[in-house]
C-alpha cells in the first residue's frame, strides 16, 4: 500500500519539540562568534523633513564600533523600484536622510559588541524632523492632497484597468452598491526578521535570514549590493512563520550584509516585536467598491469591482496584488459581465505586501458580500442566490471572463456537502427561534463559496529538485521549496518513499541553501506541493528508471522486467529472488538525478465556507462558535498536514473577520505596534474546526494536487464577517466593516434603529 | 552581579547585568536556546519556562529575580533516556506544531495547565493557554494535543 | 527590547525595603511580581536607578482570617488568591477576579499589592478591592498607617501609597454570604478590561472609566433608594470620565458602563 495519502506524523517534530528549532538568532556558528549586534534607529515620526541626525553621543556610548547614516551609504545605489509599472520616481533609501515617510522607517544603523548596548546607544542618536502632513487615508492619498514623493507628481504607484462604464449595469432589474473595507492586517510570523552575515577571506559572503525563498534572498541582495551573486551564500535556518510577508529579500538584509563588510566584521540583527509591526511589511490594504445588477429571481448578470490599494510609504508587491484581485473577481459564479478595475496609491504607512492569499482573499471577499448585499435587496436567503449563479460543475477548462482559465471545478458539490455537513437547516431554525424569543444573544450564520488560484507568480510554474542514493542505502532530497511550517521534510519525504521503496526514515530533505539548492522559488502562493512536490515525484521516478537500467546491466536482465523491491532495499528481476540494492548500485557509480517539474498552467483549488457566530447585542461583540469547511485542494498527500495548513487558515480568516487591523492616528503613529495592542487571537478566542473533506483532482500535475495553504483564509474570511452581519440582520443592519469589532456591530445597530424610528416616525 | 540557579537540574551561577532578562541568561549563557523571544509586551508566551514549578514568561523575568529558583525548560522535559514527556508526545501525534517557534513555550504552559487541572474541557484548555500565541496551527491541534496528553497522563484506575 | 540599567537589591524584609527606599530615595523603585514595571522599564518609559525586589519576603505572603476581615499579605500572587479555598467562600469576588487578570503566566507572577499599588485604572484587582471596601495597611519611616479603600486610588497612576512607603496588607470584609458579580468586557480573553464592574454589597466600582478606579455612586444612591437593578443601570456611567480609544468611543464606552453594571447587579442579586 502507497504511504501516499496516509496521516504520517512530522519527522521534523522532535528536535522542535525537546530542543527548540534553530532560528535565526539562535545560530551559534563559528563564523558568528563575537559578531556586531545591529541596532535601527528608526523614524518616530510618519511623514516630515529630516533637519539633522546627530550621532555623537551614541558613538561615545559603551560597545559602540560605528554608527552608519545614509551618508556612509553613497556607494549604495538606491533600492530599485519593485515592479516596471510602478512610478519610477517613489525609491526607498537605505537609509532616510532627507524625508521620512513612515513610523519606523531607519535612519541610523547602530553597531555594538553586545546586545544590550545597542539599544543604549540608539538611544543617543539624536534625530531631528520637521513634520509635514501624514497621509493615511486612501481617499486622502487618492487626492494628493499631499504628495508623498514630489518628484512622482501623484501618490498614484500605478493603475490597472479601465473604469466601470457608465452603462455598464443597463438593463439590470436590481442593482446595490456597497463600499467594503479590506482592512491592513499585520502578518505577525512569531519569529521576527532577523539576519547575520560574515565575510569569508574567498570574498564570498554568508547571510543568515529568516526567510521563504533563499534564492530569491540571493538574486536580490546581490543585485542591491552590485555584487556578482556567487559571491552570495543564502541560508534560511528554521524560520518561525512567513505567511507571505516573509517574501523576498528586506532591504535590512543587504544592510547587515553591507555592514559586515563595512565592519569586517560579522553582524547579526533580531529585531523587536515593535519593529517588525512596523517595519515587516503588512498585508491587504484595499478600499473596495462593489456594485452587483441582476434580476428579483436571484441571477446575477453583471459585477463590477473598483479597488484602491493602500501600497504604503514605499511600493512593494501590495501595489500590484490588486491584479490577483481583479483576475478572481467573479470567484464562483456564472456572470455575463464582469469588470475590475484598481488604483494603488502610496500613504505614510509600512508598505504592504503578500499575506496569506495574498490579493485573493480580497476578491472572494469583494464578490461574497455583493452576494449577501443583493440577496438582502431582493429578499432571498444568500445560500440560495449562490447556488443559482453558481457555475456548473465543470472538469474541462473554464474561462472565467476577467484572465483566469479554471482547471476543474464542483462548487454546487462544494455547498451541498457543507449545507448538509454543517446541518445548515437547524441552524436557520435555532437562529429563527432566537430572534422570535428576541434574545440578547443573537445567531448569526454565514456562508461563503470560493475558489482561488494557487501555484501563480512570483515564481513561475517550474521547481527544480534532486533525488540521489547514497552508498549507505540512504537518499537525499534537494528542493528549491522553503518550508516554514509546511512540513516539507516529510512530505518530501513520503513522496521519494513512494517511487523509491526507500523507507522515510532513511531520506533527508534538504532545503534553504543556496550552495546546495542553486535554484528554486521557494514556498509562497500555495505552490509547493504541486511543484516542488511534483518535482520531487519526478524526480524520484527518474532516479528509479536510472536504477533499473543499471540493475539491468548488473543483473543481465531486461529493464522492463526490473521492479523495485522495497523490503530488499533495492532492485530486482520480477518474480525471482535476483536483485542489487540500492546501495551497491550507489556504491558503483553516483544514483544521482536533479530535474525540473514545470506545470502547464496554476491551479484552483475551491471549497465552502459556514460559519457561526454569536452576537451579544447589548455590547456587540461577536463569538465564533463553529466553523465548517470543505475545502478541495484535488488528492490530498498527508491528510494531517493538509488539515493543519486549513486550521491554520481559517484562523487567520477569523483574525481578519473578527479582530485584526493595524491602525494609525491622524499623524500616522501606528497605534498597534505591540502585541498586547495588536489582537492576535489566542485559543480561548477560537473554537475547535470542522473540517470536511472533497478532492478533485487537478490535471496540471501528476500528484493530482491543488495548492492548500491560502485556502482556509480564502473562505473563512467572508463566511465570518457574514455571519456577524447575519446575526443583526433582522434589526436592519446589511453591513459592517471587518473587523467586526463590538464597538463597529454597536454603532450598527444603533444607525439601524435610529433608520428604524425614522422610518416609524414618517409612518 | 553573581546569579545562581538551577536549570533542569543543573546548578549554575554567572556573572550578569542586573537587567539580563530571564530568557536572555537561559539562551545567551547558558546555551538552552527553545525558548524564544515573540514579542516586548509578555503576550505572545514564546518565552514561557517553569519557575519553581509554575509557568512564568521569562522575558518578563530578570535572571536576578529567578536567583535561587528552579527553572525548567523545554530541553530538560524529557527523560534522560530521551523518551519524550507525554506532552512533548502529543503535540507530535496531534500534529500540534508548524513553525515551531511557540512550540517551547506552548509546550511549558501545557505542562503546567495538567499539573493544575489533570483533566481540562476543551474551554480549560483554550482559556488555560490563553497566553501563549500560535500564528501557524489555529491552535485546533494544540488543544487536541492537551487533551490527549491529559488522557494518557491520568492514572489508570484499578 | 531590555531595560535601561539599574542596581539590583533584593529586601529581606518589609523593613529592609523601608531602608533600601529610604537610602535610595528618588532613584529608588520597588518590584514585585514586575509585570506592570519591567515591561514599562523594557519600553524605557520607567527608567529607576535602583530596583528593591520585594518579591521574595514571605511574611508578606498570607491569606487568613482575623475577625470579620480577611487580611491578606500585599505579596500574596494572582494565582494564589485565585486557588484560594479560603478566598473563594470568604470574598469569592477576590478569587474571581483573580483568575480574570492577564494569563496563568501573569497571574503566576502578578501579585496583589503590586496591582493596587500600580493605580492603573484598567486593571482588574483594584475594581474588585474598591468594590469590596475594607482597607489598606501602608507601612513607612513614621510607622503604619491604614487607608480606606474608597480613599486609596488618588489619581492617574497615583495611590496613597507614598515613595518611600510600602503596601503591606490587604483587609477585606468576609462577603461569602452576599451576592456578587464580575463584570469584564475585553475583546479577547488576556486583554485588559476595555471596561469592567464590580459588585458587592451594594457597591459598585468600575473599570477604565476615568482616571482611577471608581465607583458608579449614581448607580449606588439609585440602589439604596429602592431602584430597580434596570433603573440604577440606567445611570452607571455618570460621574464617569472615559477616554475614547481605538476599543471605542466615550458613547460606546458608557453604554457598556450601563450594560455592565446592569448585568453584574442582575448576577449580584439573583
Amino acid at each position: 500500500m502507497s504511504i501516499l495519502g496516509t496521516r504520517v506524523v512530522r519527522t521534523e517534530d522532535p528536535k522542535f519539540l525537546t530542543t527548540g528549532g534553530t532560528y535565526t538568532d539562535d545560530l551559534v556558528e563559528p563564523a558568528l562568534v563575537g559578531a556586531l549586534h545591529l541596532t535601527l534607529v528608526r523614524s518616530p515620526a510618519a511623514h516630515g523633513r529630516i533637519v539633522s541626525v546627530d550621532v555623537s553621543d551614541a558613538l561615545a556610548a559603551p560597545g559602540v564600533v560605528a554608527v552608519v547614516t545614509a551618508a556612509d551609504l553613497t556607494e549604495l545605489a538606491p533600492i530599485p523600484s519593485g515592479l516596471p509599472m510602478f512610478n519610477p520616481e517613489m525609491l526607498r533609501p537605505w537609509l532616510a536622510s532627507e524625508v521620512v515617510r513612515f513610523v519606523g522607517e531607519p535612519i541610523a544603523a547602530v553597531l555594538t559588541e553586545q546586545r544590550y548596548q545597542g539599544e543604549d546607544a540608539a538611544e543617543l542618536v539624536a534625530v531631528d524632523i520637521e513634520s509635514l502632513p501624514a497621509v493615511i487615508s486612501l481617499s486622502d492619498a487618492a487626492s494628493d492632497t499631499t504628495v508623498l514623493f514630489p518628484a512622482a507628481g501623484t501618490n498614484t504607484v500605478c493603475t490597472f484597468g479601465e473604469p466601470t462604464p457608465a452603462d455598464f449595469f443597463d438593463g439590470c432589474e436590481v442593482v446595490v452598491t456597497q463600499d467594503t473595507v479590506n482592512q491592513r492586517v499585520a502578518p505577525v510570523p512569531l519569529e521576527t526578521r532577523a539576519a547575520s552575515a560574515v565575510w569569508g577571506e574567498d570574498g564570498r559572503v554568508t547571510l543568515w535570514c529568516s526567510n521563504q525563498g533563499a534564492q530569491q534572498v540571493k538574486a536580490q541582495v546581490s543585485g542591491w549590493l552590485g555584487i556578482d551573486p556567487e559571491t552570495v551564500h543564502v541560508k534560511t535556518p528554521d524560520v518561525g512563520g512567513g505567511f507571505g510577508a516573509k517574501i523576498g529579500a528586506d532591504p535590512e538584509f543587504a544592510l547587515v550584509a553591507w555592514l559586515a563588510r563595512h565592519t569586517g566584521r560579522a553582524v547579526r540583527w533580531a529585531e523587536s516585536r515593535s519593529e517588525n509591526l512596523t517595519g515587516l511589511v503588512h498585508g491587504r490594504g484595499q478600499d473596495q467598491k462593489v456594485t452587483i445588477g441582476g434580476s428579483r429571481d436571484g441571477k446575477v448578470t453583471a459585477y463590477a469591482l473598483e479597488i484602491l490599494q493602500d501600497a504604503g510609504a514605499y511600493p512593494r508587491s501590495g501595489a500590484v496584488l490588486p491584479t490577483l484581485t481583479m483576475l478572481m473577481a467573479p470567484g464562483v459564479y456564472a456572470i455575463d459581465a464582469v469588470h475590475a478595475s484598481a488604483r494603488s496609491v502610496v500613504t505614510n504607512a509600512t508598505s504592504t505586501a503578500a499575506y496569506r492569499g495574498a490579493g485573493r482573499p480580497e476578491a472572494t471577499a469583494a464578490i461574497e458580500r455583493a452576494m449577501d448585499v443583493f440577496a438582502a435587496e431582493i429578499g432571498m436567503d444568500a445560500t440560495e442566490v449562490r447556488r443559482i449563479n453558481l457555475l456548473a460543475p465543470f472538469d474541462a477548462p473554464h474561462a472565467n471572463g476577467t484572465g483566469a482559465t479554471y482547471d476543474s471545478g464542483n462548487y454546487v458539490g462544494a455547498l451541498d456537502t457543507l449545507l448538509a455537513g454543517a446541518d445548515y437547516a437547524a441552524l436557520r431554525s435555532e437562529q429563527a427561534a432566537r430572534r422570535d424569543r428576541e434574545d440578547v444573544r443573537q445567531l448569526g450564520i454565514g456562508v461563503s463559496v470560493y475558489v482561488e488560484i494557487t501555484g501563480a507568480a512570483p515564481s513561475g510554474t517550474g521547481e527544480e529538485a534532486q533525488v540521489e542514493v547514497h552508498a549507505d542505502g540512504t537518499a537525499t532530497v534537494l528542493t528549491g521549496t522553503s518550508p516554514h511550517g509546511q512540513g516539507h521534510g516529510t512530505a518530501w519525504a513520503m513522496l521519494a518513499s513512494d517511487r523509491l521503496g526507500i523507507p522515510m526514515d532513511k531520506i533527508t530533505v534538504i532545503h534553504g541553501d543556496t550552495d546546495l539548492v542553486p535554484s528554486g522559488g521557494g514556498t509562497m502562493a500555495s505552490r509547493s506541493l504541486q511543484q516542488g512536490g511534483a518535482a520531487v515525484h519526478q524526480a524520484a521516478g527518474e532516479l528509479v528508471e536510472l536504477a533499473r537500467k543499471r540493475a539491468a546491466e548488473v543483473l543481465e536482465a531486461n529493464p522492463d522486467d526490473i521492479v523495485v523491491d522495497a523490503a530488499f532495499g533495492g532492485l530486482k528481476v520480477a518474480g525471482t529472488d535476483v536483485g542489487v540494492t540500492y546501495a551497491d548500485l550507489a556504491a558503483e557509480d553516483a544514483l544521482l538525478v536533479r530535474t525540473t517539474f514545470t506545470a502547464n498552467a496554476p491551479t484552483f483549488p475551491f471549497g465552502a465556507h459556514l460559519a457561526v457566530v454569536e452576537v451579544d447585542t447589548g455590547t456587540g461583540k461577536a463569538v465564533l462558535q463553529r466553523v465548517v469547511t470543505v475545502d478541495d485542494a484535488g488528492r490530498v498527500l498527508n491528510p494531517l498536514l493538509a488539515e493543519g495548513q486549513r486550521h491554520g487558515g481559517i484562523a487567520q480568516g477569523a483574525a481578519q473577520a473578527l479582530f485584526e487591523e493595524v491602525l494609525y492616528d491622524a499623524d500616522g503613529n501606528p497605534l498597534t505596534s505591540t502585541l498586547a495592542d495588536y489582537p492576535i487571537p489566542s485559543a480561548a478566542e477560537l473554537p475547535s474546526f470542522e473540517l470536511l473533506d472533497m478532492a478533485t483532482e487537478t490535471p496540471m500535475n501528476p500528484l493530482g494536487a491543488k495548492g492548500i495553504g491560502e485556502s482556509g483564509t480564502v473562505g473563512s474570511t467572508p463566511a465570518i464577517q457574514s455571519a456577524v452581519i447575519d446575526a443583526v440582520s433582522h434589526l436592519g443592519v446589511r453591513h459592517i466593516d471587518m473587523p467586526t469589532t463590538p464597538e463597529k456591530v454597536w454603532l450598527a445597530l444603533q444607525a439601524a434603529a435610529g433608520t428604524a424610528a425614522r422610518e416609524g416616525a414618517h409612518a | 552581579m553573581d546569579v545562581t540557579m538551577t536549570v533542569n537540574g543543573v546548578e549554575s551561577t554567572r556573572d550578569v547585568e542586573a537587567r539580563t532578562l530571564l530568557v536572555h541568561h537561559l539562551r545567551e549563557n547558558l546555551d538552552l536556546r527553545a525558548a524564544n523571544v515573540g514579542c516586548d509586551t509578555s503576550s505572545c508566551g514564546a518565552c514561557t519556562v517553569l519557575l519553581d514549578g509554575e509557568a512564568v514568561k521569562s522575558c518578563t523575568v530578570l535572571a536576578a529575580q529567578a536567583a535561587g529558583s528552579e527553572v525548567t525548560t523545554v530541553e530538560g522535559l524529557a527523560a534522560a533516556d530521551g523518551t519524550m514527556h507525554p506532552v512533548q508526545a502529543a503535540f507530535r501525534a496531534e500534529h500540534g506544531l508548524q513553525c515551531g517557534f511557540c512550540t517551547p513555550g506552548m509546550v511549558m504552559a501545557t505542562v503546567s495547565l495538567l499539573r493544575d487541572n489533570p483533566s481540562p474541557t476543551e474551554r480549560q484548555v483554550r482559556e488555560g493557554l490563553e497566553g501563549n500565541l500560535c500564528r501557524c496551527t489555529g491552535y485546533h491541534n494544540i488543544v487536541r494535543a492537551a487533551l490527549a496528553a491529559a488522557e494518557t497522563q491520568k492514572p489508570v484506575s484499578a | 527590547m531590555i531595560p535601561a540599567g539599574f542596581d539590583y537589591v533584593r529586601a529581606e524584609s518589609a523593613e529592609h525595603a523601608l531602608a533600601l527606599l529610604a537610602e535610595h530615595g528618588d532613584e529608588a523603585k520597588l518590584l514585585a511580581g514586575g509585570h506592570s514595571l519591567l515591561p514599562l522599564m523594557k519600553l524605557r518609559l520607567a527608567v529607576p536607578g535602583v530596583l528593591v525586589d520585594i518579591a521574595h519576603i514571605d511574611e508578606l505572603r498570607y491569606i487568613r482570617v482575623e475577625g470579620d476581615e480577611v487580611a491578606i499579605g500585599a505579596l500574596t500572587r494572582d494565582r494564589e488568591l485565585e486557588r484560594s479555598e479560603l478566598l473563594q467562600s470568604e470574598v469569592p469576588l477576590l478569587a474571581h477576579v483573580a483568575a480574570q487578570v492577564g494569563d496563568p503566566q501573569v497571574r503566576a507572577r502578578g501579585t496583589l499589592g503590586g496591582s493596587l499599588v500600580h493605580g492603573d485604572s484598567a486593571s482588574d484587582l483594584p475594581t474588585a478591592v474598591l468594590a469590596l471596601g475594607g482597607s489598606l495597611v501602608i507601612q513607612g519611616p513614621a510607622g503604619t498607617r491604614t487607608v480606606a479603600a474608597g480613599d486609596f486610588f488618588q489619581g492617574f497612576f497615583t495611590t496613597a501609597v507614598g515613595e518611600d512607603e510600602l503596601l503591606t496588607e490587604i483587609r477585606l470584609p468576609r462577603t461569602g454570604g452576599l451576592g456578587w458579580a464580575y463584570e469584564k468586557f475585553t475583546r479577547r480573553a488576556n486583554d485588559w478590561p476595555i471596561v469592567s464592574a464590580a459588585v458587592v454589597d451594594g457597591r459598585v466600582a468600575l473599570a477604565n472609566s476615568g482616571p482611577t478606579v471608581l465607583r458608579a455612586a449614581a448607580t449606588e444612591a439609585a440602589l439604596a433608594s429602592g431602584a430597580s437593578n434596570a433603573d440604577a443601570a440606567a445611570v452607571a456611567d455618570e460621574g464617569t470620565s472615559p477616554s475614547a480609544d481605538m476599543h471605542g468611543g466615550v458613547e460606546y464606552r458608557r453604554h457598556l458602563t450601563r450594560t455592565l453594571v446592569g448585568r453584574a447587579l442582575d448576577t449580584a442579586s439573583a
